[in-house]
């Protein structure tokens, strides 16, 4: 069932990767760019792809570039950026309709290839900057889209974990860099970044669809060539442990507190407990029968909400939930001993059986979609790891209750943050 | 009998089956895919608020959120929590209740059958006691809480409030904490009873699955129970203006951007089936030409500084109720709702728009219709829903490929209307 034949080819300065599938009505073409996660340059690898998707050489406003994507059956084409441990990811994702489904039998395949290749070679640029214009106003968008943060209070409040967790190491910076360093970028100096990144960043093409590996080859060859590079690695961190837990609170005017609670596991993807800890992870919190929903949800009808999730690359276990604030003491204590079980062995082999049973659906149902497959199959890149699903899926069932035991014992509470009502608030 | 309904250019089969006792069984089989997605659906929501009872004679109106309520309790048993059945058998499982609908689910890649059975045996066996309820409103309280601090929701529901006076359209989904409260045991039976029944249900199945075999597993559990014939159930809404209730709200909120939404009331809210599907689909195309990313106003408005990415637009029509919403995030939430207001006055006098940007806007409405049906979700629980105001999903294509530059101006003239516009902002708080 996860039996997924990812083709890899090492092209001119990128490895392109092909998937053949017949299950959709639509093909997705995928292009990532990573580079260790710096301060210096975090704001501008994230107006960067905005400023490149907003307009280009031949399509030089945004309404002839969206014009154009309209009218190949309304292509779409956007841009994602993800933190993934110390690295930031690019992504410019084009998703284009198969044309067997149309009553227009056009091929759309390559417009698709020749889209993503105007967007990253050929942008809205004289000399060596970009269009003014263009630039302001993606500036002027940034600077929103990085206050926006405050507003949504789930979002706000896991990004204030991380920052104080990580305090001083490059995964506290926001993925949409900071507020301040927006307005110091120009036209010229965001030209430079952006020929630095084409020639530095480690870059992947992902292909998903009802296509052929010969054609796509074909396609990429013809229109994306780039000097080959050695990719930047990030800095090994050495994280030292803190002698004592981090405890922080701010206040704010909201009426339902947020819980979020940070712990170290030690573990990341490509380690042998990798897998352990996955299901370690479920049992404590990742579902509806895990022991932080059934202990603080249903058992004590504190929280709507209580999970926790790993952040895979950079080693992170993270706790979420929505309490009354006068509940704080009772919500640590509750999630405290949850962890505590977990580390003592109290869990049954049932809970095991149901929990692995759980994550090879979850998986499954992954890969059913073209994005989830995406996602799976770049932690190997991200780890210079070559596991497969079905590895992925075997790796995981062999863990027993020690393995997962053992985890347990590795992984080190750091930070406890709330965010707390006022007075007013409540 | 099962019926075989062919759709040639999609490449899709789906196979229906009306049961003895009114359930509506839909089949689509997925070749290629791991997951089964199969979802329960009643005819019941939010605004299902006022009704007569089964076995009664007279109307009653039910504490607000009962319907979300029930969809809660629905999942505890005497021995213990679905959740925790579906997770053994590796399926995970999740509900909905929307204004209209409340739906229960559960995807898995294995142990189809099983969970099949577990979905619709769970559903149709109700067991509610007053200790569980009572429980539950700490939960619930939580959820409602979360959502009083989001800024987003309350724009959305603010504007609902302030287009609708009578219609149960305006209240929280969820209730208020105060209104649930009042919920006990035996409203939450009078409410299963009049609601849940089969033939007030559909139940749609979509994955790897053998057709035959499903169609039969659904027939011999349906048989092994009892149902009552049931009349047609009778829900009442008090009549409703075509006026916009209120021309403005104002929403102070701990938050650092404003928001601002602007809202239309919409006519024709008594239709169904063909008409229903093609005044939506046209009203869709109509917002896409202008406001969406490839339009002369979403650039001036960008370029004004007035929008940012969050700019959205939507069009939602029910039986009773309807309305569309345009806006986002914002620095001028009052220049940009003037701005928005100008703009669809001159598209309801002028001939805003050519065959070519009607063309355009329709192929960008077929391939987002594509690229929607790779997901499994979606076709099901669309399915339901187009299902229920007696529309067929799966003639989403052909409708928008007859629409004609006449039909979208006429009906951006009769939509629009100064009278049934509304504006609701979100700003932050003065300290």
């Amino acid at each position: 069932m996860g039996n997924i034949s990812e083709k890899i080819t090492e092209m001119q300065g990128y490895k392109l990767h092909v998937i053949e599938t017949d299950k959709y009505k639509t093909n997705t073409i995928v292009w990532r760019m990573k580079a260790p996660l710096t301060k210096k340059d975090v704001t501008k690898r994230a107006l960067l792809p905005q400023v490149l998707q907003s307009s280009s050489a031949n399509y030089p406003t945004t309404i002839k570039l969206r014009s154009y994507l309209d009218d190949l059956y309304g292509a779409t084409l956007y841009v994602d950026l993800s933190k993934k441990g110390e690295y930031h990811v690019i992504s410019f994702l084009i998703e284009i309709a198969n044309e067997k489904f149309l009553t227009d039998p056009a091929p759309l395949l390559k417009k698709g290839f020749e889209l993503l290749a105007e967007i990253l070679l050929h942008p809205n640029a004289s000399g060596n900057a970009f269009d003014r214009e263009t630039v302001e106003k993606e500036k002027r968008t940034q600077k929103q889209r990085i206050q926006s943060v405050y507003d949504d209070k789930m979002r706000y409040s896991n990004v204030r974990l991380i920052e104080e967790m990580c305090k001083g190491e490059p995964y506290a910076l926001q993925v949409h860099g900071e507020a301040a360093e927006v307005e110091a970028i120009t036209p010229d100096s965001l030209y430079e970044y952006y020929q630095k990144a084409l020639a530095e960043d480690e870059m992947n093409l992902y292909v998903i669809g009802d296509v052929k590996e010969a054609e796509v080859k074909a396609f990429a060859e013809e229109l994306l060539k780039f000097e080959t590079r050695t990719p930047k690695q990030a800095e090994d961190l050495r994280v030292s442990q803190k002698s004592d837990v981090n405890e922080v609170k701010e206040q704010q005017d909201v009426k339902q507190g947020k819980l979020n609670i940070g712990y170290r596991t030690n573990i990341s993807y490509g380690d042998p407990d990798y897998f352990t800890l996955q299901v370690f992870n479920g049992i404590f919190g990742g579902f509806a029968h895990s022991k932080l929903f059934i202990n603080v949800r249903e058992k004590a009808s504190l929280a709507y909400y209580a999970a926790s999730r790993l952040e895979s690359h950079k080693g992170l276990l993270m706790v979420m939930s929505g309490i009354d604030n006068k509940n704080y003491d009772q919500a640590v204590k509750i999630i405290r001993e949850q962890m505590e079980a977990m580390r003592k062995g109290d869990f049954t082999e049932e809970e095991i059986e149901q929990t692995k049973a759980v994550i090879k659906n979850q998986i499954l149902e992954t890969i059913d979609t073209s994005r989830g497959l995406l996602e799976l199959l770049y932690h190997n890149v991200v780890a210079k790891t070559n596991i497969g699903i079905d590895t992925w899926l075997s790796e995981m069932q062999k863990a027993t209750r020690e393995d997962i035991i053992a985890v347990g014992n590795k992984i080190n509470l750091d930070t406890i943050y709330f965010l707390t009502g006022t007075e007013a608030g409540q | 009998m099962m019926e075989k309904i062919t759709f040639d250019q999609l490449q899709e089969e789906l196979f229906h089956e009306k049961l003895p006792n009114g359930l509506n069984v839909y089949i689509l089989p997925k070749q290629g895919f791991n997951k089964t997605y199969a979802t329960f659906t009643t005819k019941y929501g939010s605004v299902d608020n006022t009704f007569v009872p089964f076995g009664k004679k007279d109307f009653v109106t039910v504490p607000d959120g009962i319907a979300h309520f029930l969809e809660h309790k629905l999942f505890e048993k005497e021995d213990g929590d679905v959740f925790q059945q579906f997770s053994k058998q590796g399926a995970s499982a999740n509900a909905f209740t929307s204004f209209t609908r409340t739906a229960y689910l559960f995807s898995s890649t294995s142990d189809v059958e099983k969970n099949l059975e577990t979905l619709i045996d769970f559903v149709q066996s109700p067991y509610f006691s007053e200790k569980t309820v009572e429980k539950e409103k700490g939960i619930i309280g939580q959820e409602i809480t979360m959502y009083d601090d989001n800024p987003d929701w309350r724009l959305y529901f603010g504007i609902i409030q302030n287009l609708y006076k009578n219609h149960p359209v305006s209240i929280d989904i969820a209730g208020t904490i105060e209104s649930i409260s009042n919920i006990t045991k035996d409203w939450l039976y009078e409410c299963y009873n009049t609601f849940y029944h089969p033939s007030n249900m559909l139940l749609f199945i979509v994955g790897p699955v053998d057709p035959d075999q499903v169609m039969k597993q659904v027939k011999d559990n349906q048989a092994k129970k009892e149902y009552k014939d049931m009349p047609e159930i009778q829900r009442h809404f008090e009549s409703e203006p075509v006026q916009a209730a209120e021309k403005k709200q104002v929403l102070q909120m701990n938050v650092q951007t404003s928001k601002c939404l602007l809202g239309i009331k919409a006519l024709h809210v008594d239709q169904t089936g063909e008409a229903m599907l093609k005044t939506e689909l046209t009203m869709n195309v109509l917002l896409d030409l202008l406001f969406g990313k490839s339009s002369d106003n979403y650039d001036e408005l960008y370029n004004e500084g007035l929008v940012d990415e969050t700019f959205s637009f939507d069009y939602t029509q029910e039986q009773g109720f309807g309305f569309a919403m345009i806006g986002g995030d914002t620095n001028s939430p009052d220049r940009l709702a003037e701005r928005l207001q100008e703009m669809l006055m001159a598209a309801k006098d002028g001939n805003a728009f050519t065959d070519e940007q009607l063309e355009r806007g329709k192929r960008k409405k077929i391939g987002a219709f594509l690229r929607a049906i790779n997901s499994p979700e979606y076709i099901a629980n669309q399915f339901t829903r187009y299902a229920f105001n007696e529309m067929n999903l799966f003639d989403v294509v052909p409708t928008l490929e007859k629409i004609t530059l006449q039909d979208v101006q006429s009906l951006a003239s009769e939509m629009i209307a100064d009278e049934r516009i509304s504006v609701c902002q979100v700003i932050p708080k003065a300290k």
